[in-house]
């Protein structure tokens, strides 16, 4: 029998690049609970870490003049088997991802060492590793269902993460449970609208589905599954009215897992969400165009006031920062529901402005439950003294939160007002500005309460080691720094907006 | 149950058969309905069925739960390291062609056989481990313990 011989080109390492930034961490998850020993967890997660980094470092290099990389797993071509495709838009979210994982895990290692009892370190870096592929993956994949799949790899184990915090707090079990059901539902509709899409186009690959949808044009099965998605992909954002699962499952986290989460889970989802109402659905829908300026529009800007105005009224420092984060993603959305490059490009460089801003704040609440044992502004008073390095890391990511000239929360709100403006939009420029005053509220009561407040006479408090303070001060110089410098971010969302938008040629900038 | 004699001499003569159709459904998977998955929920219910009819810490001292954690990687890294194998030959991840390049068919279904073996592994294991945690509860937290 005469077979036919294929000839095979053997990939190089840099072929291989896709694949290797999810089967790094993802192979790492499983490798701690074989080797078992809490020695090893820390040692192996941070190395996957740090190897994700760097391949998403050079994933971007490769795709920032506009070009794609396609990854077929198994030999599959797409649309039939599962696609891997880099662009701008993608690689920028696989470098925030990995950055921030990698900052935080030198955090982790004292912070949980003191949240998280010694037995559960090993189970607690493999689910941290899981849920870090799986954030990569949504990110990574081309693929609807694979998308849906890493979503539930990466929310399974969040709500492992989340119930950690047992220990410090009991309310950890109910805010995880919470999340837990709020997350599935969300993800069944999301699921359900990906079903519909595949009813209506007949494929699962994403550019596959944009180019039938453009094709076949309108239809209630479309529709039907565009609200599915948003729905679901919404209450995983914590888009407003379905954000009630975020507060209490950030307030009680451990402290490095609510850095981690604040600054890449939320994120991750606004870029599935980014990929679908642009990449997949075309702004030329009517429908869709709709639904952007009389239901996403209204509630980002609820969300920035409602949440704001909740965030003032706190009493924990911990859970005014979720609230804050709410709000914060409304400025995304609003970028968002402008429809235009400029406003696309303000979420996206919100989407890594936010993360870095957030991540600082948060790596600095949990040094005062690290050495204060709490983050309610009674147990804060007077530590601006005490803790000069930790507040005064506070106070300039505070400043990057209020969007300070200087400071990469500026460079965000800058050019989401330009996109306002843009559209002819002033009263939503107006209110920007307006709910950014509201930040310095909430922001100002933390100053207060460190600097103007006198300490306990009692007080033993002291500043935390330095495997904590390097990492809040890493995220809190690259605050400043992407403040300063805004070449490399504004050229990456510049360049990953484009890319989003280039379905909807002939919709741009109007 | 100890004094069930009739349901511990049936149980004693099932898990056996059970085990074998469990590996019947792993390794004919790629010829008739079956494979990793089913394999895997039908091998665990032989533990599952010998730690009801005679106890828990029986069922556990053949399969320890230290040992179950472990399947459970094994499993996971048996399936990921078939991928990575492919990698390491030139091919895509997860690219059976690469077990034997030189019959790329008979590639397939040796790929085949090796990933569904992990995930019947980790099945398995999962299924026992969740059977043990929900047999092994401690009793209901107190109001107070809020």
């Amino acid at each position: 029998m005469a077979t036919e011989t294929v000839v095979h080109t053997a990939l190089t390492l840099t072929d291989q690049l896709p694949a290797l930034q999810i089967v790094v961490p993802f192979v790492a998850a499983p490798l701690i609970v074989l080797l078992g020993g809490r020695r090893w967890a820390w040692p192996i997660a941070f190395a996957a870490s740090l190897a994700s980094l760097v391949i998403a470092a050079l994933l971007l290099a490769s795709v920032l003049d506009g070009s794609i990389i396609s990854y077929h797993m198994g030999g599959w071509a797409p649309p039939v088997g599962i696609e891997y495709r880099v662009d701008a838009a993608n690689a920028f979210v696989l470098l925030l991802v990995s950055a921030i994982s990698t900052v935080v895990l030198p955090y982790a290692r004292t912070s949980i060492a003191r949240e998280v009892s010694e037995r559960h370190h090993a189970l607690f870096y493999t689910a941290y590793l899981l849920c870090f592929s799986g954030l990569m993956g949504v990110a990574i994949t081309g693929d609807a269902f694979n998308v849906f799949v890493f979503l539930e790899i990466s929310s399974l184990s969040t709500y492992v993460l989340i119930a950690q915090g047992a220990e410090r707090d009991r309310r950890a079990l109910t805010a995880s449970y919470d999340y837990l059901i709020m997350g599935t539902i969300g993800a069944t509709f999301f699921v359900i609208g990906i079903g519909f899409l595949y009813m209506a186009t007949g494929t699962l690959n994403l550019a596959d589905l944009a180019d039938r949808i453009a094709d076949k044009g309108d239809s209630r099965t479309i529709r039907a599954a565009f609200a599915f998605i948003v729905v679901g992909i919404g209450l995983k954002v914590a888009m407003y009215p379905v954000h009630r699962w975020l507060p209490n499952a950030y307030t009680y986290a451990p402290s490095a897992i609510t850095a981690f989460l604040a600054a890449t889970a939320t994120k991750v989802a606004v870029y599935v969400l980014l990929r679908f109402v642009f990449s997949v659905f075309q702004p030329a829908f009517i429908f869709e165009v709709h639904t952007l300026e009389f239901i996403i529009l209204p509630f980002a800007l609820v969300a920035m006031f409602a949440c704001s105005f909740v965030a003032v009224f706190q009493s924990d420092f911990k859970m005014m920062l979720a609230f804050s984060s709410v709000a914060q993603i409304g400025y995304i959305l609003l970028g968002i529901s402008f429809l235009n490059e400029t406003g696309v490009t303000a979420a996206v460089i919100h989407l890594f402005n936010h993360g870095i801003t957030k991540a600082a704040l948060f790596m600095a609440v949990g040094a005062y439950v690290y050495s204060a044992g709490g983050s309610f502004y009674d147990t804060m008073q007077g530590l601006g003294r005490r803790m000069p390095l930790t507040s005064a890391a506070v106070v300039i990511a505070g400043l990057s939160l209020i969007g300070v000239p200087g400071t990469a929360g500026f460079i965000s709100k800058w050019v989401l007002v330009q996109g306002a403006l843009e559209k002819g939009w002033w009263p939503v420029a107006i209110l920007i500005v307006g709910s950014s005053l509201l930040a310095v509220i909430y922001i100002w009561r933390v100053i207060e309460v460190l600097y103007l407040q006198p300490t306990p006479e009692d007080s033993r408090v002291r500043e935390v080691p330095m495997s904590m303070l390097v990492p809040i001060w890493i995220m809190t110089l690259a605050c400043i720094w992407f403040g300063l410098n805004t070449d490399m971010t504004m050229s990456a969302a510049q360049a990953a907006a484009r890319g989003l938008l280039a379905g909807s040629a002939g919709m741009m900038g109007q | 149950m100890r004094h069930h004699l009739i349901l511990r001499v049936v149980t004693k003569l099932l898990i056996g058969v059970i085990m074998l159709f469990a590996l019947y459904v792993q390794f004919h998977g790629d010829y008739s309905p079956g494979g990793g998955f089913q394999a895997g929920v039908i091998m665990s219910v032989a533990f599952i069925i010998y730690s009801v009819v005679f106890s828990l810490a029986d069922a556990q001292k053949v399969l320890p739960p230290w040992f179950v954690h472990k399947l459970m990687a094994v499993g996971l890294l048996l399936y990921a390291l078939t991928g990575v194998y492919s990698m390491f030959a030139g091919y895509n991840y997860l690219d059976y062609d690469a077990i034997n390049p030189e019959h790329p068919v008979s590639g397939q279904h040796n790929g085949i056989i090796l990933i569904e073996l992990g995930v019947g592994i980790t099945v398995t294991a999962v299924m026992v481990t969740i059977f043990y945690a929900f047999a092994s509860r401690t009793p209901p937290m107190d109001d107070e313990a809020w």
